[in-house]
């Protein structure tokens, strides 16, 4: 690929249609898709690169004397700062919790750094606040550090938050992407799209019949239990993701990428609320693709997948739990569905923004 | 869920496809018009499923794909006056001009907005009496109704700071110009569902007879696309060539009378270039004189942009069902959805994104195919039939 590019440069040095990079910073950079992959490629790695960095899990594995800890960092610039299902600090909370718990590890404190536009109503601050502390005695977490900086109108969007958090992951599990073997069985724990879809029609001011919550939750208990499942042979949970920015889609492909392996899954198997299926169709989105806070994807050994499939059913977050698909030995790196009708697609990386088709 | 699971039925697409190999007695060639059909068929598979010598190829009728260059290089201008608010369909946004796309012109401080109906221009641009709000008004037959209802909603109310640049083009003429190319390879057309639910479909009629060719109006579920073929078929081997209804559930022959009549109004027939096909006369609409306080044309100096498109692209010769993505060396290496070469690339409705976003694993297969297979009829006697 770069070396048929750069044969190519002469031929398209004066091209019209530019092959084309973008030269700033755009939305797209932050969607968790294809852009923000360049970016931690080609700007982050580079600079900071080291083993435990380069593993690119959803956070860092410390192992500092007998003790392995899980530390992860998250930013959080919803918008709107309330929606239905959840708001701005209930988020910051899952989000950081649901990073460490994709380790198996058991998350315990949180950093909370808070930019306030100037202008933010105070008691906005207030009710998020106590958004946090709830969502954080559920899961079991403290605050235990903190820093708050206020900027110029305009020059923030009302609240950004900043959480940062550390967990202990517990002696004999292991949990990562390079960890995922052909024959493993995908686990999805629950039906895919809520949040972004109850993000996406308050924002846009669309109504559906029905409305449509965000599924923002910890998911720590839900890990918990999955690690207790009886008779489980050792290191059954190979890899463990929260499908949040750019969707199950793209999470599998990073998955599928850092372990060089294939995944079929079987759309008929795919848990989608109607509701939300609806609203992807009226506005050509691909539930795939849209972003979830309160489910996570499970790679488990072939033989474990259904006490897996029983213990996360037996959970109130994975009720909804399918298997909907497994690792395969061909096409390594690319992900494919079977279709309801019975053909084949690839479902690839997100590539910047999802877009609604206009017809 | 309701009307669309009964559409993506499993069962029901092999007791057609079944149906289709068992009257299938030689190749045929179709073209989807719909960009839209086009996506179903790759994002489903249909294309994978469909009986040997059964080819479908991708018609013109991506809106995104088809805007000239030119245009896109007046709305990025336009979009980066200072006092402007740019709004547009989502998958316009990622279309790159002679340099950048909206999204860039957006992160360089232009006031770019996605609107889901056009009408929501009128919004904005009370919010914004100081700005003036120009929508970009693209797309086809599908689309003109709304953008119609915009200008004419400006036009009534005065509205000073509203205005479209209008790049619309028309179906039934692309149609004719493919059947009319000596290079052409389509024997029959699965029509245009959405287009046709505004339109109707007679002005069909006279096409689908002179150029003896059956033209199937027909949907964009995956059921919808392969009953739309089975009836395209079925009229190929018997030798017959017109029009018919696979959507019945949503349009008829007259269409809807009332979005005709705004659509009379406000615009009016003019000649359009076409994005990697060429101009064709009579192919799309302008606004009519009448709104000329409300034509971003006019009112922006936005002089006329000569651009090239790259030689190795071959999205024309794709557009009018020549080729296919994979007969382009630079398919999936130099051209990709990051980086597009040809406007085929550029939405996801356009062919060559669609096969490059579902349906790369496949192995390259397309126009050489039919040079592979036999031009005589399958002999009855070759169990390839049921």
């Amino acid at each position: 690929m770069q070396e048929a590019e750069a044969a190519a440069a002469p031929l398209f040095g004066s091209c019209p249609i530019p092959i084309f990079e973008h030269k700033q910073i755009v939305l797209g950079h932050g969607s968790g898709g294809k852009l923000t992959a360049d970016l931690i490629d080609k700007i982050f790695l580079p600079a900071f690169q080291n083993p435990i960095l380069d593993k690119l899990d959803d956070q860092a594995i410390l192992t500092i004397g007998d003790s392995c800890l899980a530390f992860t960092t998250d930013s959080f610039v919803v918008t709107p700062i309330f929606f239905p299902g959840g708001d701005i600090g209930r988020l910051a909370v899952h989000g950081t919790v649901n990073d460490l718990a994709m380790s198996g590890a058991q998350p315990l404190y949180l950093s909370a750094a808070f930019i306030l536009e100037e202008g933010l109503p105070v008691d906005d601050l207030r009710r998020i606040v106590e958004s946090m502390r709830v969502a954080a005695a559920a899961a079991g977490v403290q605050f235990v550090t903190g820093d708050t900086k206020v900027v110029d109108r305009g020059k923030g969007d009302q609240i950004f938050i900043n959480t940062t958090g550390i967990g202990l992951v517990p002696p004999g599990v292991n949990i990562s992407a390079d960890r995922t073997q052909p024959g493993d069985a995908i686990l999805l724990s629950g039906y895919l799209g809520d949040h972004g879809m109850a993000i996406m029609s308050q924002r846009e001011g669309l109504e559906f019949e029905g409305a449509i919550e965000s599924d923002c939750a910890s998911l720590n208990t839900l890990v918990a239990t999955m690690l207790a499942t009886p008779a489980a042979t050792p290191d059954f949970v190979h890899c463990l993701r929260d499908p949040t920015r750019g969707g199950a889609a793209t999470t599998l492909n990073e998955i599928a990428k850092r372990a060089n392996v294939g995944m079929l899954l079987r759309e008929q198997s795919i848990p989608v609320r109607e509701s939300v299926r609806g609203a992807c169709e009226v506005l050509g989105l691909d539930p795939l693709y849209v972003a979830n806070e309160g489910k996570l994807l499970a790679i488990v050994r072939p033989d474990m997948a259904d006490a897996v499939l029983a213990q996360m059913r037996s959970h109130p977050l994975g009720q909804n739990t399918a298997i909907i698909g497994e690792v395969v030995t061909d096409h390594p790196g690319m992900v494919l569905m079977k279709t309801e009708i019975g053909g084949t697609r690839v479902l690839d990386v997100m590539f910047g923004e999802q877009l609604p088709r206009i017809c | 869920m309701k009307y669309l699971d009964e559409y993506r039925d499993g069962a029901v697409a092999s007791t057609i496809l079944a149906e289709m190999r068992r009257i299938q007695t030689r190749p045929w060639v179709l073209m989807e018009v719909c960009g839209g059909q086009t996506h179903s068929i790759v994002k489903n598979g249909i294309d994978q499923l469909l009986p040997e010598g059964l080819e479908l190829v991708h018609g013109p009728g991506c809106p995104v794909c088809v805007t000239p260059l030119e245009m896109i290089d007046k709305a990025h201008a336009i979009a980066r006056l200072p006092d402007v608010i740019f709004c547009s369909f989502g998958d316009m946004l990622r279309v790159p001009g002679s340099d950048g796309d909206l999204f860039t012109i957006k992160s360089s401080g232009g006031d770019v907005r996605i609107v889901y109906s056009p009408l929501d221009c009128l919004k904005i641009a009370r919010a914004n009496p100081s700005k003036q709000i120009v929508f970009f008004a693209i797309g086809f037959e599908t689309t003109a109704p709304a953008n119609a209802m915009l200008a004419w909603r400006a036009r009534e109310e005065h509205m000073t700071n509203v205005s479209l640049l209008v790049s619309h083009v028309l179906v039934p003429p692309a149609l004719e110009a493919i059947l009319a190319s000596p290079e052409n390879r389509v024997q029959g057309f699965l029509g245009p569902g959405h287009v046709c639910a505004v339109m109707g479909y007679s002005e069909y009629l006279p096409i689908s007879a002179r150029y003896k060719a059956p033209i199937v109006v027909t949907g964009f579920e995956p059921l919808d696309i392969l009953e739309g073929t089975l009836m395209t078929v079925r009229q190929l081997e018997e030798g017959r060539a017109v029009v018919e209804n696979q959507y019945s559930r949503i349009l008829n022959q007259t269409g809807n009378l009332p979005a005709q009549a705004l659509i009379g109004k406000v615009f009016e027939v003019t000649d359009r270039k076409w994005r990697g096909i060429g101009t064709i006369p009579r192919s799309g609409y302008r606004l009519r004189e009448e709104f000329a306080a409300h034509d971003a044309e006019k009112l922006f100096d936005v002089a006329e942009i000569a651009t090239l498109e790259p030689e190795i692209c071959i999205s024309g010769q794709i557009l009018r069902g020549i080729k296919k993505p994979h007969d382009c060396p630079a398919f999936g290496t130099l051209c990709t959805p990051q980086r597009p070469l040809g406007a085929t690339m550029v939405s996801a409705e356009g062919a060559c994104a669609a096969y490059y976003a579902y349906g790369r694993h496949l192995k390259p297969q397309g126009a050489d195919a039919l040079h592979r297979i036999d031009p005589t009829p399958i002999g009855a006697g070759t169990g390839e039939r049921a």
